[in-house]
């Protein structure tokens, strides 16, 4: 029982007022941002981070990870109240969280709502405290082959278990990879992809192109959709919380079944989106009635909420273990990590222990104090949504040019977060997706230099990616999961082989 | 056949571009890039050198893949015509896309000549009285508590140092 130990030891590290005092002022502004729309977890996280530069790297984040949990929350309110989904997880919240509003139970389901995302990463914490050291242990054998197999593992699954088109995917991807090796080559010291542009020399940073991506281009699409709102009022007193936490015992297959899809899906990139909707999907289907889903049932709230938190938590552990972010937000939070000069990687667990401790207690305590926080505070964090939006938005513009421009004091990055917040709405709008684009930006350097590394090891022999059962059996599964949908049909066409001949007479 | 110019009819709700096209045009483009990044990968040298991979091998054979997505994007496109002519944005739309984006690419240009609060506080003022529609009064006391906000945040309490102009000069900042 060492995690044990060291979870202690990480919530010693976290006991200082100033911490604690970090702690709270992340949360009040992550449901801000959650709240605001046309902001929300990752803008926020990739806007704040600035501020945490001048900090040392656990207090850094603690506060960062502390707002995203405060983002998760303030996304719950605006789809319950609002009907307006703050992120794309949010989306199957509101299909029974707003029927409920509507209803007059807004706070039954806004408690449903922030106890189970509670519930959900409370799970998903629990697993990455006893998870997350084993990985990284069997992780420090990796060579530079195991990683580039590693990385290839993340690319492939984007690409083959994607929702959008494949060469939609395969743009965004190859995108993001060209775009990480602008500037200067690392092993030979040459200038690539430069043009003769000296600010180019710096290369395309990480954090510049999110908040681009994904701040300005927010603003711009929440613009366009010119949103009229009109919302519910929730009054939350510790009597509807009690009478709603008494349901819970009801719905316990429902929690443990979505926390389970959450924690699996939220390990493989892009997931929280997907185990949102199979959580809702399967407590549906597994509903004695089905049809009074949708019209505002404790349960839909539940299942999607439990869902979507257990998988956003979980897409830490691949960061902290491995150095590979299952998220979008895991991806800028590791972007902070190489910021505050740490190495993200399975050596974390060895040379800076009190940060990994620090940051796992930190989930733990961010969590607890977060749900006290919303359910005491909703009234007042509902009211945020009734400033008009015309003072708002240009405020987030001004905030994002303040975090583009502090990363690297240059004038330049604030053109080209501008340039990112267009590309960003376009590729939202042409339904490219912004994920591959988003991991590709933080792997790509990182992805080349443990290719060339192998190939340097190897001679520049390609069966290198398959010279021991470790490197192999990765390798090998990143293209089946590249191939993944030819696979599947192939296995449909057998299948529809081998189907005795009876059945197809008889239908 | 990108852009349709609509006759300024009432309806404003009519789309003025097709997503067809505006993905065919954007598909272009990115295809352009793949090209041009490709080729200076050629340039830096793609091959095996002695030790490895040269510098541009990685870079050029991510710009073979994009160029390949691009033009097998491209053909779907010319393929699959007569489906989806949904629109990508409407007049209406476009006029509001616009109000956000032109005073952006202002404040950006602001920035570089008067120093980033001096720019924040014209855009926060300007975007909330004419695009907003709120009291002159609000919008500049907002935009000023906001931007002196900002600053005690980011260059006092925060030590990040922001693009700073005349204004700031005159004070001797």
């Amino acid at each position: 029982m060492e995690a044990f130990e060291l979870l202690l030891q990480g919530f010693l590290t976290l006991m200082t007022v100033q911490k604690l005092a970090l702690m709270m002022v992340g949360l009040i502004l992550g449901i801000f941002v959650g709240v605001l729309p046309g902001l929300g977890g990752p803008n926020g996280v990739a806007i704040l981070l600035p501020l945490t530069f001048s900090m040392d790297p656990t207090s850094a984040i603690v506060m960062l990870s502390c707002l995203y949990w405060g983002a998760l929350f303030g996304g719950a309110i605006t789809s319950i109240l609002f009907n307006i989904p703050g992120e794309a997880w949010s989306v199957a919240t509101t299909f029974d969280g707003y029927p409920m509003a509507q209803k007059g139970q807004a706070a039954q389901a806004l408690t449903a709502a922030f106890t189970s995302s509670f519930i959900g990463s409370l799970v998903a914490v629990i697993l990455i405290t006893f998870l997350a050291p084993r990985i990284a242990d069997f992780a420090l054998r990796f060579g530079p082959p195991e990683f580039f197999a590693v990385y290839l593992l993340t690319f492939c699954s984007f690409v083959g278990l994607g929702r959008e088109e494949r060469h939609k995917i395969v743009i965004s991807l190859a995108f993001g990879l060209l775009l990480t090796g602008i500037g200067m080559d690392t092993v030979s010291g040459q200038l690539r992809m430069t043009f003769g542009f000296t600010d180019l020399l710096r290369g395309v940073n990480f954090l510049v192109a999110v908040i681009g991506l994904f701040g300005i281009s927010e603003i711009l699409v929440t613009m366009e959709e010119s949103l009229a709102l009109r919302g519910h009022v929730a009054h939350i007193n510790p009597k509807v919380v009690w009478e709603t936490w008494k349901t819970f015992p009801r719905h316990w297959i429902t929690i443990i079944r979505s926390a389970f899809i959450g924690c699996w899906l939220g390990i493989t990139p892009g997931g929280a989106i997907a185990a949102s909707f199979m959580g809702y999907n399967l407590a549906k289907r597994f509903a004695r009635d089905k049809e009074s889903f949708g019209k505002g049932r404790v349960d839909g709230v539940l299942a999607p909420e439990t869902a979507a938190h257990a998988a956003g938590t979980a897409a830490l552990l691949p960061m902290l273990a491995l150095g590979i972010p299952g998220s979008g937000t895991a991806a800028i939070l590791l972007g902070g990590l190489l910021v505050w000069g740490l190495n993200p990687g399975p050596l974390l667990f060895v040379e800076h222990k009190e940060f990994v401790w620090g940051t796992i207690a930190s989930m733990y305590l961010g969590n607890i104090v977060g749900l006290v926080l919303v359910l005491s505070t909703v009234p007042l964090f509902a009211a945020v949504l009734r400033v008009p939006f015309a003072a708002i938005a240009p405020m987030i513009v001004v905030s994002c040019a303040i975090g583009a421009y502090a990363i690297q004091n240059a004038m330049f990055d604030i053109w080209l977060m501008l340039g990112f917040g267009v590309l960003g709405y376009v590729f939202k709008k042409l339904d490219y997706p912004l994920a591959p684009l988003t991991l590709a930006l933080v792997l790509g350097s990182r992805t080349e230099d443990a290719f060339r590394l192998s190939m340097i090891g190897a001679g520049g022999d390609l069966r290198v990616f398959w010279s021991n059962g470790l490197v192999g059996t990765i390798t090998t599964l990143a293209l089946a999961l590249l191939f993944w949908p030819l696979i599947g049909r192939a296995f449909e066409g057998a299948a529809k082989l081998l189907r005795p001949p009876t059945k197809q007479l008889g239908s | 056949m990108t852009q349709q110019n609509s006759p300024p009819a009432p309806d404003d709700d009519r789309p003025i571009a097709k997503s067809r096209s505006v993905d065919f045009i954007v598909l272009l483009l990115l295809l352009a890039l793949a090209c041009l990044f490709g080729w200076d990968s050629t340039r830096v040298g793609n091959a095996w050198g002695d030790d490895g991979p040269q510098a541009g091998y990685f870079p050029f054979y991510l710009s073979v893949l994009m160029s390949a997505a691009c033009i097998f994007g491209l053909a779907r496109l010319l393929v699959n015509s007569a489906r989806s002519a949904e629109g990508f944005i409407t007049r209406h739309q476009f006029t509001r896309v616009m109000q956000v984006f032109v005073p952006t690419l202002g404040f950006v240009l602001a920035t570089e000549f008067l120093g980033l609060y001096v720019a924040s506080f014209l855009l926060v003022a300007g975007f909330m009285w004419w695009i907003g529609g709120i009291a002159l009064w609000k919008s500049v006391l907002t935009s000023f508590l906001f931007a002196a906000a900002m600053f005690l945040t980011f260059e006092i309490a925060f030590n990040v140092i922001m693009p700073k102009g005349p204004l700031e000069a005159a004070f001797g900042l």
